[in-house]
């Protein structure tokens, strides 16, 4: 009995060892997901974002000496208040790798509703 | 014409599948042989539709036959002929038929091995098999029809995407695809012995060479991904614990947990219950991965497909799910064990201990990926977690497996007494200590680092401990020094083709650890002459040139890399093909043992006065491909017949 008792207490340790590792890990990992209105409605400072939206036609500047890339980002109602500032970016595209089709109001829409998660 | 004939095949293939499935069951319920012959026939004729169907979209794409979309989705007029091939299987439609081809192609095999050795298992096993062929062909005629035609058929085709065009395309899906199919075979028998009530060991020795071929196959296809997304895509790195490798490494994760299981079920007859669940558990991660990966329910970098397909995969998991656990709870009493642990220091908690972690692993790995669901349904945020959080917990789990990869083989079962102890470890260890204590001294700081040498070495010498031993009771017997070790590693395949999967293991690790810890890279941009330097290395550039090439436009630029003499010259290229918006990057790099030196080129002036660079030095990222080959190799050589053991 003793011994599967140890079995047993050896079990918890390691359940519980994890159950901390993932509660750390997730709580100095969380990426919010977040598109530019929803990050104008409610902002908290010191928290990481993941911000999605579409890039507002001509207003991409990209600076090849000082590797600068700038843009404006939107979600069709409201584009990144301030300044925001990526480590990281993705660009998402459809299974075909591409953007909108022809840039019709229609294509745009669609991605905007992957965007916020729509439509699944 | 060519869609309509696929189309109707698909649909009778589907048919036979049903009919052979629902045959061998009542065939096995009744003992009535005629049916189970019945049922083979009707397997043999799926498998010949599904070949045939496989071979007609082929011809599709060889003589572009754009009256099928796919075809002309996937290829155009100026695809070379390799990637018309490949391309058969390059977007959904026709990776579903490879797979059920593959599941075909293991039905028949099946068949072919199985009807005479294991009458009572076997009719329940071949049921499975078909029930789930017969899913997949449901998928190919409702939800991703390959045999769609195209009206009007259009002048040229779309193209194949210009990242698949790769050496990597033609192995790496057929890698990945043949071991995930592969796994539904151990599910199958596992099925099988629940419903007839035989869970004791005839189902694990019927499926242990197969689920060895499925994990070797498993295990070439995430490596080949790795190189793939290495030599290809351009970001610089091999694994970035994205949904889509997530969902390749879950089923990775609990397969190896059973192969080591399985051991201890054969050696002790104990843990049933849980063999029988990590069966159930890999199959059903085979389809989560699939539906992640086909449903769009996750952001990922990778392209994704959204439609009705995701809810077929979720559904049809549900059913396999329930199903099994409900056949678990109808033989809860048959699957207790019989064995009992003896002592917390024995070979089997090494193991038991092993299956934990590793599940822990799998589970880590399914709760990052899955996070952003849990997230939105609990508290109405998207919230994702990145690979900090994978990294984090991994790589303790991943450290401690490593370890008891070493004590694991060399313990000794029930109860494992100091002298035994001291015995097999207290050279592994020494040295182990030793190791750590040189990386000290020769300059390396990171904990991390210092760690990983010494649990591989310590494995390492645990592994030539028991093959010096072994040899050396050879040549007491007279053998001479090579004929002796060839003969161990014949005779007892299975043992030294783990041992050599182990070693390709600890190389893995280290090319890991030391392109996380060493690597450095850094981003410029040059104006022609200008040069850039990075961990010793100069780069000049020298200029761009355009070049047209069979299916698109490149734009190539010239690098001459030195370190006090010149090294060589390094061309990356921006590709620009018609049919994609945006070009794509080609890589070019010189691979070392030490570091690899790794170019891609950005953003560039169009008259070719300027361009912007990503450098990076990684180090010891090859040794990551040197132990998948050995890692390969090993897992080979455990799959050979095992000999009668002589001695």
């Amino acid at each position: 009995m003793t011994r599967q008792r140890k079995f047993i207490a050896g079990g918890v340790v390691i359940a519980l060892a994890l159950a901390y590792m993932i509660y750390a890990g997730v709580t100095q990992s969380a990426v919010y997901f977040v598109t530019p209105a929803e990050l104008r409605a409610a902002p908290v400072p010191g928290k990481a974002y993941r911000l999605g939206g579409m890039v507002v036609p001509g207003s991409l500047k990209w600076e090849a000496r000082s590797l600068d890339l700038s843009f404006s980002l939107s979600d069709g109602t409201a584009t990144v208040p301030g300044y925001f500032k990526a480590n990281l970016i993705m660009a998402k595209h459809s299974e075909e790798y591409k953007a909108p089709h022809d840039k019709s109001e229609a294509g745009y829409r669609e991605l905007l509703k992957t965007l916020r998660g729509e439509g699944r | 014409m060519t869609a309509d004939l696929g189309y109707g095949m698909t649909i009778v293939a589907l048919g036979l599948a049903l009919y052979g499935g629902v045959s061998a069951g009542v065939g096995a319920r009744t003992g009535r042989l005629a049916l189970i012959e019945s049922a083979q026939h009707a397997a043999l004729g799926v498998f010949v539709l599904v070949t045939s169907c496989f071979a007609l979209l082929t011809y599709a794409f060889l003589t572009f036959d754009f009256s099928v979309r796919y075809v002309a989705t996937n290829t155009n007029l100026g695809t070379p002929f390799y990637y018309r091939i490949t391309g058969v299987w390059g977007a959904l439609e026709g990776s579903i038929i490879l797979w059920s081809w593959m599941l075909a192609l293991y039905t028949v095999i099946l068949i072919v091995r199985h009807r005479v050795g294991a009458r009572e298992l076997y009719p329940w096993a071949l049921a499975t098999m078909l029930g789930i062929l017969a899913f997949f062909l449901l998928v190919m005629t409702v939800a991703a029809p390959p045999f769609q035609r195209q009206v009007p058929v259009p002048a040229d085709g779309r193209g194949l995407n210009p990242l698949l065009e790769d050496t990597g395309m033609i192995t790496h899906p057929v890698a990945l695809y043949l071991g995930f199919t592969g796994l539904t075979v151990p599910f199958a028998f596992a099925m099988a012995a629940l419903i007839t009530g035989r869970v004791g060991d005839t189902w694990l020795v019927l499926t242990r060479r197969w689920t060895i071929v499925a994990w070797y196959f498993l295990s070439l296809g995430l490596l080949i991904g790795g190189w793939w997304s290495y030599h290809v895509l351009g970001w610089g790195g091999y694994w970035a614990w994205d949904p889509v490798e997530n969902a390749a490494f879950m089923p990775w994760l609990t397969a190896t947990a059973f192969l080591h299981s399985v051991m201890i079920q054969e050696r002790r007859r104990m843990l049933r219950l849980w063999n029988i669940s990590l069966v159930i558990l890999t199959f059903g991660l085979t389809l989560f991965g699939t539906f992640l990966t086909r449903s769009g329910v996750i952001a990922s970098v990778h392209a994704f497909t959204q439609g009705s397909i995701g809810i077929l995969f979720l559904s049809f998991l549900a059913l396999v799910l329930l199903t099994a656990l409900g056949l678990v709870a109808w033989r809860w009493e048959a699957l207790r064990s019989e064995g009992e642990l003896d002592s917390v220091l024995s070979r089997e908690s090494a193991f038991l201990l092993n299956n934990v972690l590793l599940v822990a692993a799998a589970f880590t790995v399914f709760f990052g990926t899955v996070f952003p669901l849990l997230s939105e349904a609990a508290r109405g945020v998207k919230v994702s977690v990145g690979a900090p959080f994978f990294n984090q917990i991994n790589v303790p789990l991943f450290l401690s497996l490593v370890f008891l990869m070493g004590v694991g083989p060399l313990i000794a079962w029930r109860r494992a007494s100091l002298d035994n102890l001291k015995r097999n470890f207290l050279w592994p260890v020494a040295l182990g200590i030793l190791a750590a204590a040189l990386a000290f001294a020769l300059g390396v700081r990171s904990l991390l680092a210092a760690l990983t040498f010494a649990t591989t070495v310590f494995v390492a010498v645990t592994i030539a401990v028991d093959f010096t031993r072994a040899t050396r009771a050879r040549l007491r017997v007279g053998e001479s020094l090579l004929p002796a070790m060839g003969g161990l590693l014949v005779r007892h395949n299975r043992r030294y083709g783990g041992f050599v999967v182990h070693l390709g293991i600890l190389i893995v690790a280290l090319g890991v650890m030391g392109s996380h810890a060493w690597s450095v890279q850094t981003e410029t941009t040059l104006h022609r002459g200008e040069t850039a330097e990075l961990a010793g290395y100069r780069f000049r550039f020298d200029g761009l040139t355009a070049v047209e090439e069979s299916n698109h436009f490149k734009v190539v630029g010239t690098f001459t890399v030195s370190n006090g003499r010149v090294l060589g010259v390094l061309q990356p290229a921006k590709k620009f093909y018609p049919q994609e918006q945006a070009p794509i990057a080609y890589v070019d790099y010189r691979l070392g043992l030490r570091e690899d030196i790794y170019l891609v080129l950005g953003d560039f002036a169009r008259d070719g006065s300027q361009a912007t660079i990503k450098l990076q030095v990684n180090r010891l990222v090859s040794w990551i491909w040197i132990g998948g080959v050995v890692l390969t190799l090993g897992a080979l050589l455990a799959i050979l017949p095992e000999r009668h053991k002589s001695a």
